[in-house]
Order: structure tokens, then sequence, then C-alpha cells
């Protein structure tokens, strides 16, 4: 039975803003889910559940993927479906051990696709060192789906003296990005339809767990991590600042960014700060530790172009403050919906 | 990136803003036209750098949010219907008319698609013949060529589903609406460098020389604009005025011969509403008769809507200049970018979502 009235929204539709990661994203969670869903390990609002079970914590996650198009350049929609989950055990400080997948496949994809897309899978489950250990498959109608859709979820475990947490940040930690930023969703837009420029870009999707490890082994003063998807950076800094209530400064300079990204943005009218990463995570790291986890993430493939790039502060609280390429301070809000092209 | 980095360079942005700082002596109100100009002014924080006796005051050239509440509601109407595939720059899809916007109707069904190009519009015409795929051509005199030529692309292929709701407007008109308002507090005026880039700079001499003000054309990144307001300000403390051109790089005298030959082959000069600002004359486009077929005000029943501005919104004075966006009682309350009431909080170039994002 149905008795809670829907929370009072000024939409009546699920719109595509309420999944771009931005403030809409964060209000249909709040007001649908949180607040049904209610309790204690939900409410760590981490990028996965930790929880104790005999002795064992566990961290706990779920993703589902949509991209359009399934093929893009630099991977495809399998390979991204277990990164993903992959990374947000890892960036909770877990060990990612085992993945559920689950496909919505629309009928008429060619299976010549979906074994692309499952053998991709496995590589990427052997290289992140990780098992599918079950799953489903539902087909729906011509037009009731997008070609395929994937969920996974990730069962982790997370290790003594291990507590990672959005709301650990605190002033005076150093903000450490491992690497350029912006790569997955310019090398996703550059396939789509209708938008013909032609880049060397391509998604940076990768697992982190090994470099993650690596980060964790050399400190035990990694107080938050978060991977950078959807909403780019500038939503990652924007949760985390919000959720510890602290104020996060960010140096423009230092934020590594393709030519070729930059380029593509200036033509669209897009920030790069809010475009999505796969392969990318911000750490906040205790002052005395900065250099040395830096030092350790450099010496990873994955995050040979690491640097910090700002530090918390007590100031403006819930706030993310960049000192601009030209010197001058700007805010940089949470984005509302999806970033739209300018039109001139 | 080359072309780029040096015009955001921060010692050349300090050497700039020293001599701004030098020479003026007097308060001075700037206005820069261009909605491109004021999202640049504001992701730069320019006005941080600039002496607190310069004010700077943001024009209406955001396309988006002149677009009048009335084209908005015809193109909710249009793109309601199910034979039709509405098309549109991404930006114009959030623009809120009496209860919807066009994404709000997209989440109910309408089939409303984001194109990047007026010619991928007709693309989509061509491969949907069941269909009638309609354009929204919005933007100032830096769109419109490209969608004339969409117009032209459809008439070469034979294409017969394909046409245009258009919304276009031009900046002189505006900057003479603006300075001959008795309220207007602008004393020179940065004029916008893609528009000039398309029409060249010599229809601003007149301007010039009739209310004596002082226009310089300015380009966007930090230091084109640093040194439009230098130019600009120089004039003033001199007691000039003059027409200038900072954009030099991209600008010339009469523009782009090829882009105004489509343009004034597909379009012809008519009074046009602005939105919070009213009818100018003589101040937009609408397709000439002999392609009256792709005008989708003919091909669609709906000369019918007439809408007023909505009340509460002072996107007018905002847009006038007259007023800032924080003076607006709604402004970050029930005005946000999640829930714009007028459209100069909607688009990344609108002052009012500048404000909200930035400042």
């Amino acid at each position: 039975m149905l008795n809670c009235p829907i929370p009072k929204s000024e939409y009546d539709k699920v719109i595509l803003a309420h999944g771009g990661g931005g403030k809409l994203s964060h209000q249909l969670l709040e007001k649908i889910f949180f607040s049904q869903f209610d309790n204690e390990l939900l409410n760590q609002q981490n990028d996965s559940a930790v929880f104790d079970l005999k002795d064992q914590r566990l961290a706990f996650t779920t993703d589902s993927y949509v991209v359009q198009p399934i093929f893009f350049p630099g991977g495809n929609i399998g390979e991204l479906a277990v990164y993903g989950t992959v990374n947000d055990l890892s960036v909770s400080g877990a060990k990612p051990l085992y993945l559920s997948a689950g496909f919505i496949i629309e009928e008429g994809l060619p299976m010549d696709d979906l074994w692309k897309i499952v053998v991709s899978m496995k590589e990427a489950a052997e290289k992140s060192g990780v098992q599918i250990i079950t799953g489903d498959t539902k087909v729906v109608e011509k037009g009731k789906g997008d070609k395929v859709f994937i969920n996974t979820s990730g069962v982790g475990v997370v290790y003594d003296g291990i507590n990672i947490s959005p709301k650990r940040c605190r002033p005076g930690d150093a903000i450490i990005l491992s690497g350029r930023i912006a790569d997955h969703g310019i090398a996703i837009m550059s396939a789509r339809e209708g938008l013909q420029f032609e880049t060397t870009i391509v998604s940076d999707t990768a697992p982190l767990n090994e470099l993650v490890e690596k980060m964790l082994n050399a400190s035990k003063n990694i107080h938050t991590m978060r991977d950078a998807t959807r909403g780019g950076i500038a939503s990652t800094l924007n949760e985390i600042a919000s959720s510890a209530n602290v104020g996060v400064n960010i140096n423009e300079n230092s934020i590594p960014i393709n030519d070729q990204v930059i380029g593509a943005c200036e033509i669209l009218g897009l920030d790069p700060l809010y475009i999505a990463n796969e392969g990318k995570l911000v750490a906040f790291v205790d002052s005395n530790d900065a250099e040395k986890v830096l030092g350790v993430m450099k010496s990873h493939p994955l995050g040979v172009d690491s640097i910090i790039i700002g530090e918390v502060v007590e100031d403006h609280p819930g706030r993310v403050v960049m000192k601009t390429s030209i010197g001058s301070s700007r805010i940089v809000d949470m984005i509302s919906g999806e970033q739209l092209p300018r039109i001139c | 990136m080359k072309y780029i980095d040096e015009y955001r360079d921060s010692k050349i942005v300090k050497n700039l803003t020293n001599e701004i700082g030098e020479i003026t002596t007097r308060p001075w109100s700037i206005m820069e036209i261009c909605g491109g100009q004021t999202h640049s002014i504001m992701k730069y924080n320019l006005e941080e750098f600039l002496p607190d006796k310069i004010q700077l005051i943001h024009g209406p050239g955001c396309p988006v949010c002149v677009t009048p509440l009335e084209k908005i509601e015809k193109a909710i109407n249009i793109a309601s219907r199910s034979d039709v595939i509405f098309t549109t720059f991404g930006d114009m899809m959030r623009v809120p008319g009496l209860n919807d916007d066009l994404l709000s109707i997209k989440a109910g069904g309408a089939d409303v698609r984001m194109v990047y190009s007026p010619l991928d519009a007709v693309k989509i015409a061509v491969k949907n013949p069941d269909k009638k795929v309609v354009f929204f051509a919005v933007g100032f005199e830096t769109t419109a060529p490209a969608n004339a030529a969409s117009v032209v692309e459809a008439e070469r292929s034979k294409v017969k589903n394909y046409s245009m709701l258009v919304s276009h407007v031009l900046v002189p008109p505006a900057i003479e609406v603006l300075l001959s308002d008795e309220a207007s507090k602008i004393e020179g005026f940065l004029a916008a460098g893609h528009v000039c880039t398309v029409m060249g700079y010599s229809e601003y001499e007149p301007i010039v020389q009739k209310f004596e003000v002082p226009i310089v054309v300015t380009g966007f990144e930090p230091v084109d604009i640093l040194q439009g307001i230098y130019l600009t300000v120089k004039q003033l403390e001199e007691n000039r005025f003059k027409l200038e051109n900072q954009y030099s790089r991209v600008v010339t005298k009469n523009g782009n011969s090829g882009a105004k030959e489509v343009m004034f082959n597909v379009f012809e000069i008519t009074d046009m509403k602005w939105r919070g600002i009213g009818t100018i004359p003589q101040s937009g486009f609408k397709i000439k008769n002999k392609y009256s077929k792709y005008d989708a005000e003919k091909v669609f029943d709906i000369n019918d809507i007439k809408v007023d501005e909505p009340e509460e919104c002072i996107a007018g004075e905002i847009l006038q200049g007259k007023k800032k966006p924080f003076e607006c009682d709604a402004f970050g309350k029930e005005c946000t970018p999640e829930h714009p009431l007028g459209a100069p909080m909607v688009s990344t170039e609108g002052a009012c979502a500048a404000y909200f994002h930035y400042k």
C-alpha cells in the first residue's frame, strides 16, 4: 500500500537532467530515494556502502550503464560497467572482489556486438582482479531500450585501519587529482551522431584499484577519495565540500587538460570541469602525507600526471572556489542539469 | 593552446589592468553587448581587476535571453505535435515557456532533438520523410548565415519536410534603443566581435556619430575584453567618441561577404519582439516570401498564439542594464538555473545565470 505522498517537486516527470550528476540528480536522490530508503549505511553517501559482517568489513555498490554509443573511442559499455563499479569500490578504500552483471538488451542487438561487449567485460574483470559471479539477462522489445543497458553491483573487502569517507576531509588537506580530465566525455561526444569533429582523444576508462591500493599502502591519512565520473571534477569537489561542510580551493592552472579536449570544449561552449572521467580520482590527503602519496601515484601508469590541485580550507564551507588562469577567483558551482552547448 | 593562451596570459592581463587603472580618473559605465563577453567577464571574474570607478553593464546580447516568450510558446506548440521532429541548439531546451520548456515536453514524449548545426536538421528531414522537421533558428547575425544556408540546402536538395521557426535579432537597432532611453547610463560600448565578423563594423559608425558614444569592437578572451575596456576608457577620458576595432585579428570593416550574401538571400529585415524589451523596429529577420514554404510560421497554424511577458521577471531591466541580477527579488530564490523564471537565468551567457554561477 502506498501511503506516503510523493515529495513535492517542481517536476511532475523525470527529465534527462535528473541523470546529469548535478543539482537535479541530487534533488532526485534526496527527495525520492534517500527519504524512503533512509538508513545509516546509505546515509554515508559514499561511492560504496561500507559495513561490518562478522568481523569483516565489506563495501557494496551498484551502478547502471546506459552510455550511447555503446562502442566509443577507447572502450565500450561492457568494460565501462566493470571498471566503473571496480572504481566505486576502490575509492571507498575497498579491495574489489566480486561483481554481478545485469543486462537489459533491446531486441535486434547484433549478437556480434553482445559478444564483443562480454569479451571485453571478461578482460576488464581479469585486469581488475575481480570475478563476475552472478548475472541476469532480460530482452525488451525494439524501441523499449537502446541496444543494451548494463547494471553491475560489486562487493569488496575493506582492510583494518582504512577509513575513507567524504565526511572525513578537513581544512589543511591537500587535494590530489590523478591525471588529465574530461577525456571520457569528449571521446563519447566525438563519437555521437551529429557532432563531426575528429580527435585522437580516447576514453580514460581504467580500473583504479591497483593505484588506490598503492596509495593506501603509502599513507593512513587519506581521508576522502572519489572517482570523478558524471558531472566531472567540479561536481565531485562540490559534493565533498558540501558533505564535509568545508571550503575547497583549487587552482585552474594546475588542472591538467589535453589540448584537444580544450579545443573541443572551446568550440562547443563546454566547461571541462563538468565533463565526465572514467579513470580519474581525487584524493583528500593530510598535507604531511601529500608528497608521499603524490609520489606513489606518479609511479603508477594510471597516475603519472597526478598533481596537487588545491586544498581544503575553513572559509566558504560547502563552496568550491577556483583561482583562475589569469589570477582572479571565482566560484565553481555544481551544475544544474546537463551542460548544453551554447548557441554561439 | 595557441591562439587562446596568449589571450589568457596573466602577465598581459596584469599590465592591461594597471594601464586601465592609470588612465581612469572618473566613473564610467560601459556596456558589453554580447552574452559571450558577459560569460568571459564572469568566468574570469575580470571585475576583480577593474577600478571601482568602472561599472560594466551586461547587455542584451544573449540570443536565448531575448527570444520572446511568444516564440517559445510557438516552439512548444509545434514540437508537441506527433508528426513533428523539433530540432534546436542545446541551450534553447531549458528556456521556460508559460508552463513547459522543450526539455519537459521531450520527457512527455515529444520528439525534440539537440543539433549542433542547422544542416544536421536538414539531414534529419531527409532521413524522416514522413515527419515535418523544424529547426528553431535563434540568434544574432552570428548564427544567421548558417541558418540561412540550411534553407538554401533544403531547396537545393528538394527537401520538402523542412522548415525553420525564426527568431533572429540584430545588434545595431538594439544599441540605438538603449541609447535613445533617457534613463540610460551607458557611456561606451564593447561591440560583439563575432557579430562583426559576419557584418563588419561599418554599420556602427552612424551610431557613434549620432549618439556621440565610443564603440569598440571587442573579442571574447580576457585580454580582448580588457583591451576593449582600455580603449573605451581612454576615449571617454579624452572626451572622444570613435569607432575602434580591438578584434582586428578576425573583424574587418565589411565583414564576410559570402555569409552576408546567403543571409540576405533567405532573410529580410523586419520588426521584432525582444523578450523583456518589446518590439524594436527593423531589428530582426524573417524568411523572404520566395522561401515561405520553409517558414514554420506559415507551415503551421500558430499565428493565434499571443503571449505577454511575465511580470515578476525583470529581464527587460536586466538586459537594458538598468538593474543588476541581484537587485531582482526573485534572484536565487524563486528564480534559479534549475527553475528559471526568465531567460537570463537559462543560458550561461545570460547575465542572471552568469551571476548565479560565478558570483
